[in-house]
C-alpha cells in the first residue's frame, strides 16, 4: 500500500519533469516561429506586433541574400544526398552481405568521421583544399557534405540489409531471375525504406551543417552560414520564415510517415 | 526518420549481419567507390592537417604563407598559449554532457517505459524530442540568446525573485554557453537511451521490488546498468561534438571573448588570421584529447561493442 503510493508520487514527479523537459525543448522553436510573424523594422529582437509581411518578402530583403543562401543549401543538400546515398548504400550492402578481408578496417573508416568533431573535419578538408590549390565554393561544400553523410547512410542502410531475409532473393534466383531482376524486383524495393530514411537523414544533416561548411565555403553562403554572419548585425525575420517553413514541412513529413506505417501495420495485422 | 540512425548508433549492439558468408568480387566493386571517397576526403585531409600543423612561417615574412618543415615546437607554443581554451572546451563539454544526461535520461525513461502502453502518445513524444533537429541549429541558439538577454523575460523574473542580483547577466557567461550546448544535444542524448529503455524487460524491475529493494536501489542496480549502452552512446554523441562546438561560445551567440573554446580559436586562426599551423595543431590536439578521453571512458563503462 505504502509502496504503491510512493510509486504514484514518483510517476507523477517523472511525468512533470518530462513535461518540463518538453517545454524546454520547444521553447526556442516556438520563439523562432513566433518571430517569423514579428512586425520587425531592422532587427528582429523586440516584439512589435503580428504580420504576415515577412512571409512574402523572403526573396526581396537584403537584395535576396536570404533567398540565395537558402537556394544554395537546397542545391548542396540534394547533390550531397544523392552522392552519399549511392556510395553509402553500396558500402552497406557489401559489408552486410559479403565476406571481406578488410571488413574491420572498412568499418573503422566509416565509424571515424562520425566520431570526429566537425571543426577537425572542416579544418582538415580546408587544409587539403588549400594545399591542393582548389578554390573554395559551392563545389567544395558539396564534396565536404558528401563525406560526412556517407557514414550515416551506411549505418542506416546496413541495419535494413541485415534484417532482410536472404531466402527471398534465393527464391528469385530459383525461379530463374537474372541478377539484375533480383536486384530491381526484390532487393531494391525491400531496401527502399532504409535508403529513403538514409537520404532524408543526409539531407537534414547537410541542410543544417554550419561548422564544416564555414571552413570550406569561401565566398559562397548556405542558409546556416548566412545566419551566422547575420547574427553579428541582426538576423532578419525572413530567416525565421525559412526556418519555420522547413520545420513545419519536416514535422508534417515525420508525422505523416508515422501515421502511414501505423496504418500499414494495422492493415497487415488484419490480412494475416 | 532519424530514429533508424540512432537506433543503430555506435554503442547499441550491432544488428547481426545476415549470412556474411559469400566471397565475391562484387563486394569489392561495391565497397571501393565509397571507401576511396572517404580515403580522399577524410584520411588525406587528416594527413594534410598533420603536415600543416608542423609548418613554419614563410622565411620572407609573407602573411598567410607557410613552408613545409618539421616544426614540432608549434605544439608546445600552442599548448602554452591556448591551454585555457583547451581546458574550457573539455570543462564545458563535460558539464554540458552531465546536464544533458540529467535532462535526457528521465525524458527517455518516461517515453520508453511509462508511455509504453500508449503507442500514439509515445510516437508523439518522440517527435517532440527530435523536433529541435528540424529548426536551424543557429536560429535556436540565437533564440536562447534573445530569451536570456539582458532585456529578456528570464533574467527579469530571476531578478525580481531576487535569485540573481540586479547587475547580473545571463548571456556572455560560461553558464549560458554550457546551457546552450546541453540544450542543443539533449536529443542526441535522449534517443539512444530511449532505444535501450524501450527494450527493457520490466519484469527485472518488478523482481527488484519483490526482493524488497527500494525504487532507488532497483534503479541503480537494475534499470541503469541495463540502459548503459544507451547512456554510453548518448554521452559520446553529446560530448564529442560539444568539445568541438564554437557556435554557443561565440560572442554573437551565448558567449563572450572570455568563454572562447578551442573551436573558436581554430576558426579564428584558420579563417581570419590565416595562421594555419596554429589551427591545424589545435585540431590535432583536440582530436587526440577526445580519442584519449573517449578510450578511457569506454574502458570504464565496460562497453566493448562500440566499433
Amino acid at each position: 500500500m505504502n509502496r504503491g503510493l510512493r510509486f504514484g508520487i514518483g510517476s507523477w514527479g517523472l511525468a512533470v519533469y518530462a513535461i518540463l523537459g518538453f517545454v524546454l525543448l520547444l521553447t526556442p522553436i516556438v520563439y523562432t516561429i513566433a518571430f517569423s510573424f514579428n512586425d520587425s523594422v531592422k532587427t528582429n529582437i523586440v516584439w512589435r506586433g503580428f504580420t504576415f509581411e515577412n512571409w512574402t518578402t523572403i526573396c526581396t530583403v537584403e537584395n535576396g541574400a536570404v533567398c540565395e543562401a537558402f537556394a544554395t543549401s537546397i542545391l548542396v543538400g540534394v547533390v550531397a544526398t544523392l552522392a552519399a546515398t549511392a556510395l553509402g548504400t553500396a558500402i552497406a550492402i557489401a559489408l552486410a552481405r559479403y565476406r571481406l578481408r578488410f571488413r574491420s578496417a572498412a568499418t573503422l573508416l566509416i565509424f571515424l568521421p562520425m566520431a570526429t568533431p566537425e571543426v577537425v573535419l572542416g579544418a582538415g578538408l580546408a587544409a587539403q583544399f588549400l594545399t591542393a590549390g582548389v578554390p573554395k565554393g559551392v563545389l567544395t561544400i558539396i564534396l565536404a557534405h558528401t563525406m560526412f553523410c556517407i557514414s550515416f547512410v551506411v549505418v542506416t542502410v546496413r541495419a535494413r540489409v541485415s534484417s532482410l531475409d536472404p531466402a527471398l532473393e534465393e527464391a528469385g534466383r530459383d525461379l530463374y531471375a537474372s541478377p539484375g531482376q533480383v536486384w530491381w524486383r526484390i532487393t531494391f524495393p525491400l531496401l527502399l525504406p532504409g535508403i529513403v530514411a538514409a537520404a532524408l537523414l543526409s539531407f537534414a544533416l547537410s541542410f543544417d551543417d554550419f561548422i564544416i561548411t564555414n571552413f570550406n565555403a569561401g565566398a559562397a553562403s548556405t542558409f546556416p552560414k548566412y545566419v551566422y554572419t547575420a547574427a553579428a548585425r541582426g538576423i532578419p525575420a525572413q530567416a525565421n520564415v525559412i526556418a519555420t517553413a522547413v520545420f513545419l514541412l519536416a514535422i508534417a513529413l515525420v508525422i505523416g510517415s508515422q501515421l502511414y506505417s501505423a496504418a500499414r501495420r494495422k492493415r497487415l495485422a488484419r490480412t494475416s | 526518420m532519424a530514429f533508424g540512425a540512432f537506433g543503430s548508433a555506435p554503442g547499441t549492439p550491432a544488428v547481426a549481419d545476415a549470412a556474411p558468408g559469400r566471397k565475391s568480387p562484387v563486394a569489392l566493386l561495391l565497397l571501393l567507390p565509397g571507401v576511396a571517397y572517404l580515403a580522399l576526403f577524410f584520411v588525406v585531409p587528416f594527413v594534410s592537417l598533420i603536415v600543416t600543423s608542423v609548418k613554419a612561417p614563410d622565411p620572407f615574412g609573407e602573411i598567410g604563407r607557410y613552408v613545409y618543415a618539421f616544426r614540432w615546437e608549434n605544439y608546445a607554443e600552442v599548448l602554452a598559449t591556448y591551454w585555457p581554451h583547451i581546458g574550457r572546451s573539455f570543462g564545458f563539454a563535460i558539464a554540458a554532457t552531465i546536464i544533458a544526461l540529467l535532462i535526457g535520461y528521465p525524458i527517455a525513461y518516461f517515453i520508453g517505459v511509462k508511455l509504453r502502453r500508449f503507442p500514439l502518445l509515445q510516437a508523439l513524444a518522440l517527435v517532440l524530442v527530435i523536433a529541435p533537429f528540424f529548426i536551424s541549429f543557429l536560429l535556436r541558439t540565437f533564440a536562447w540568446k534573445q530569451i536570456l538577454a539582458d532585456e529578456g523575460p528570464v533574467l527579469g523574473v530571476l531578478q525580481s525573485m531576487t535569485i540573481l542580483p540586479d547587475d547580473a547577466r545571463l548571456t556572455g557567461t560560461a553558464g549560458a554557453v554550457i546551457f546552450g550546448i546541453a540544450y542543443n544535444f539533449i536529443p542526441f542524448m535522449t534517443l539512444p537511451i530511449y532505444t535501450s529503455l524501450e527494450r527493457l524487460d520490466l519484469r527485472y524491475v518488478e523482481a527488484g521490488g519483490d526482493l524488497y529493494a527500494s525504487p532507488v536501489t532497483t534503479f541503480f542496480t537494475v534499470t541503469l546498468p541495463l540502459s548503459m549502452p544507451g547512456v554510453v552512446s548518448g554521452t559520446l554523441l553529446t560530448f564529442i561534438p560539444a568539445a568541438g562546438d564554437y557556435i554557443n561560445a561565440s560572442s554573437d551567440f551565448l558567449g563572450a571573448p572570455d568563454t572562447a573554446m578551442i573551436g573558436n580559436v581554430i576558426e579564428a586562426n584558420f579563417l581570419r588570421v590565416e595562421n594555419y599551423p596554429v589551427a591545424a595543431s589545435l585540431s590535432i590536439i583536440l582530436m587526440g584529447a577526445i580519442l584519449l578521453l573517449v578510450g578511457l571512458y569506454i574502458r570504464r563503462a565496460g562497453t566493448k561493442d562500440l566499433v
